[in-house]
């Protein structure tokens, strides 16, 4: 296979969801064919520069985007490229020179001290890998001091942080005001779960609340275009 | 084609839910068996007594003054003989051949339909409403007309469109000038078989009438081997009686072996017992003896077991079919049609409501759910009935076809197998341990259509926006041009059909 052919079947299987030869991708008729993880080593072996792939990532996402926009592809669809994308940087990173990643940025999420829900936090990280970004998962009932022990180890751009429950909310506040007072005012922290809303996020001093998934990659890319 | 090979369209499948016991069935099977035994059916149809006695009943002439009548006795044993030559199935044809339905009463598998053939026709348009403040908000306004050609047309149209609508029964009462008794039956079903490709039933006004429907149905069907439309007969005046003109038309359409529902209604507390198991003994003898009527003039005749029993209101004993009671009436007589192995005609989406909002909903939304689930085969009246069954509203119509939507959801049978449960425990287990997330097994489901769609009209804003949704859906349905008939077939009709009026198929355009 050409290393053209080898990056267009690559875009292909993104677009499908079709992740590994075990997956039957998004029409059901993919298994036993190389999905995403197997035409990245394809790639990867063929001298492909790892820049090159990490643009067919994009522009798969790009076209998934498209087709979720259109209404032809519907949320699952969408998290199964980004599980594809998010799967094969995990081949594709170690190999990028150092410094000539994504350059979208680093993501640190968590969900907060007293709530162990974590199906929402895991889509949003599904969906940011999708979109590129670098993310460390802290899991779930994470106390505010390990979090902010985190950004000084870690370095992120943005912190995102998860509840559902309303009791677990005013954690929300505790941890914010930790992240600032440890001096961390350039980090942008996200808001999510199902009690949240913009006014709660404006009360507690967060930069930025997201309603899902899709909310949140629309506002940090927002937040790339305004930088 | 033959029935073998046909492809008919598709039911929804129910696990019907059973309101009587077994033996609460075989009591009111007694219980009907002895009215038509002991009190018999008042007939005041000479040739349908005729009929009677010579199938074997009892039949004594009554006179009240200059007027004759018969009163018919029915042996047991002789009537349920005569029941099991009724064909447990019966085909209804179409337009286009994928809207064949098939009504088999072993099977509780279900359409729904309109019905009714009402006064009213309730057009509808957006208006903007304002509030102090600067609150606008947007809401139906709504014209009332009488029943005409044209709102005929233009209603057999927007059916055809409404993708959860089985069959199309006439349900404009047409009231031009130029209609009389003697074309009204030509220009109906004319009317509707020109504007929708789905099945068409109605009434038969004059039984002269019915060899040229039929020719005219046989033009535009095509060489199919069903016709494209149906009859409705009510040959039965609660309680017990049988009516002189509609027993005529029973006798008719049996001998044309065309499929006719067979029906009887009721009211429960006026005309029939309120209480279920009097209201039931008597419509199913009611029906039985309509059925008994049409198998006797034509052995083998394609009948439906025609339930439409209603409760009266207390206050005025109008009909009142917001009651739970027309629930339960029409549920039970589902399985009185099952237990004669004949398909059944019942009733939901009816209701007292007289515009479209929270009442019809609330109305129509446990009648959809709780005769469907009995597994009644036919359902009419379920789309656009408004003030019991006197209006029409194309807006309620569009809206009913949302809900209904949602109803063949909720009612569809749990379809998997072991190798399902298989899959999904597999399907746990991988993501257990893997991400957490089941959203990529949702696109195998989806693919099975093991997913449900939500709401039709739902609102991403703070404001109930349904009814503008709905208006918009309406008139962009309006605004399509119909499908109508091939232009050979309308000139051959028009030149070899009398009485038909000039009715032209749906020309769409803006509304």
């Amino acid at each position: 296979m050409s290393k053209n052919k080898t990056l267009e079947a690559l875009k292909h299987a993104i677009v499908m969801g079709h992740l590994d030869s075990d997956d039957e991708g998004y029409d059901g008729m993919m298994e036993g064919t190389p999905g995403t993880m197997e035409l990245v080593e394809t790639a990867l072996g063929d001298g492909i520069d790892p820049q090159v792939i990490l643009t067919t990532f994009n522009e798969a996402m790009e076209k998934v985007g498209v087709k979720f926009e259109s209404g032809e592809y519907l949320l699952p669809d969408m998290l199964a490229s980004a599980e594809c994308v998010g799967e094969a940087m995990d081949i594709l990173e170690p190999k990028l020179a150092a410094g000539s990643g994504s350059g979208k940025g680093k993501f640190l999420i968590a969900t907060v001290k007293g709530d162990l829900h974590d199906i929402g936090k895991n889509i949003v990280i599904t969906m940011l890998k999708g979109a590129g970004y670098q993310v460390k998962d802290l899991g779930i009932d994470v106390p505010a001091d390990d979090i902010v022990a985190a950004i000084k180890e870690y370095q992120p751009n943005y912190v995102g942080l998860s509840a559902l429950l309303t009791t677990t909310m005013i954690e929300m506040e505790q941890v914010v005001k930790k992240i600032r007072e440890a001096g961390f005012n350039d980090v942008k922290i996200f808001i999510g779960g199902a009690p949240t809303s913009e006014e709660f996020a404006k009360k507690i001093g967060a930069d930025m609340h997201c309603r899902d998934a899709m909310d949140t990659i629309e506002k940090i890319e927002g937040t790339q275009d305004a930088s | 084609m033959s029935d073998n090979a046909m492809e008919y369209r598709k039911p929804l499948r129910v696990k019907p839910v059973e309101r009587f016991s077994p033996s609460q069935i075989e009591a009111v099977h007694r219980a009907s068996m002895k009215l038509l035994s002991e009190t018999g059916i008042r007939c005041a149809g000479e040739e349908a007594a005729e009929i009677y006695r010579a199938g074997g009943c009892r039949v004594e002439e009554i006179h009240e003054g200059s007027r004759k009548q018969w009163q018919i006795y029915f042996l047991t044993q002789l009537l349920e003989d005569t029941l099991r030559q009724a064909p447990s199935q019966v085909v209804l044809g179409a337009r286009d051949p994928k809207n064949t339905l098939l009504l088999d009463a072993a099977s509780p598998s279900v359409y729904y339909g309109t019905g009714s053939e009402t006064n009213v026709y309730l057009r509808s348009q957006l208006k903007d409403f304002s509030a102090e403040g600067g609150h606008t908000m947007e809401y139906p306004v709504f014209t009332e007309e009488p029943g005409s050609i044209k709102a005929l047309c233009e209603s057999a149209h927007l059916i055809n469109q409404l993708d959860q609508v089985d069959f199309f029964i006439r349900n404009v009462n047409i009231q031009d000038e130029e209609i009389t008794p003697e074309n009204k039956d030509v220009n109906v079903f004319y009317a509707a078989m020109l504007n929708t490709t789905k099945h068409v039933q109605g009434g038969l006004t004059d039984p002269e009438a019915l060899p040229t429907v039929m020719k005219m149905a046989r033009m535009i069907g095509g060489d199919q081997e069903h016709l494209p439309m149906s009859f409705i007969v009510c040959p039965i005046k609660s309680p017990l009686s049988m009516v002189a003109d509609s027993s005529q038309k029973v006798i008719a359409i049996s001998r044309q072996k065309v499929p006719m529902v067979i029906s009887s209604s009721p009211q429960g507390g006026s005309t029939a017992p309120i209480q279920e198991e009097g209201m039931v003994a008597q419509i199913n003898a009611e029906i039985l003896a309509g059925i008994a009527l049409a198998q006797f003039a034509s052995p083998g005749a394609p009948v439906i077991y025609g339930s439409v029993p209603v409760r009266a209101r207390l206050d005025t004993l109008h009909d009142c079919y917001g009651a739970p009671e027309f629930i339960h009436y029409a549920m039970e007589c589902a399985q009185m049609a099952r237990y004669y192995g004949i398909p059944c005609y019942a009733s939901a989406g009816v209701g007292d409501a007289k515009r479209p909002g929270m009442q019809a909903m609330v109305e129509k939304l446990y009648s959809y759910l709780g005769v469907a689930s009995a597994g009644a085969q036919y359902i009419h009246y379920a789309f656009g009935l408004l003030a019991g069954t006197n209006t029409f509203s194309p807006l309620q119509a569009v809206l009913d076809n949302a809900t209904v939507k949602m109803v063949k959801d909720i009612l569809r049978t749990a379809d998997f197998d072991e190798e399902g449960v298989e899959a999904a425990v597999k399907e746990i287990q991988t993501t257990a341990a893997g991400s957490g997330i089941f959203a990529k097994g949702i696109r195998k489901q989806l693919r099975k259509n093991r997913v449900s769609q939500t709401y039709e009209f739902l609102s991403e804003e703070k404001e109930d926006r349904v009814f503008v949704m709905a208006q918009h859906k309406l008139d962009s349905y309006l605004a399509e041009k119909g499908e109508g008939l091939p232009a050979a077939v309308i000139q051959q009709v028009r030149e070899q059909i009398p009485g038909l009026l000039t009715i032209e198929p749906w020309k769409g355009g803006s509304v």
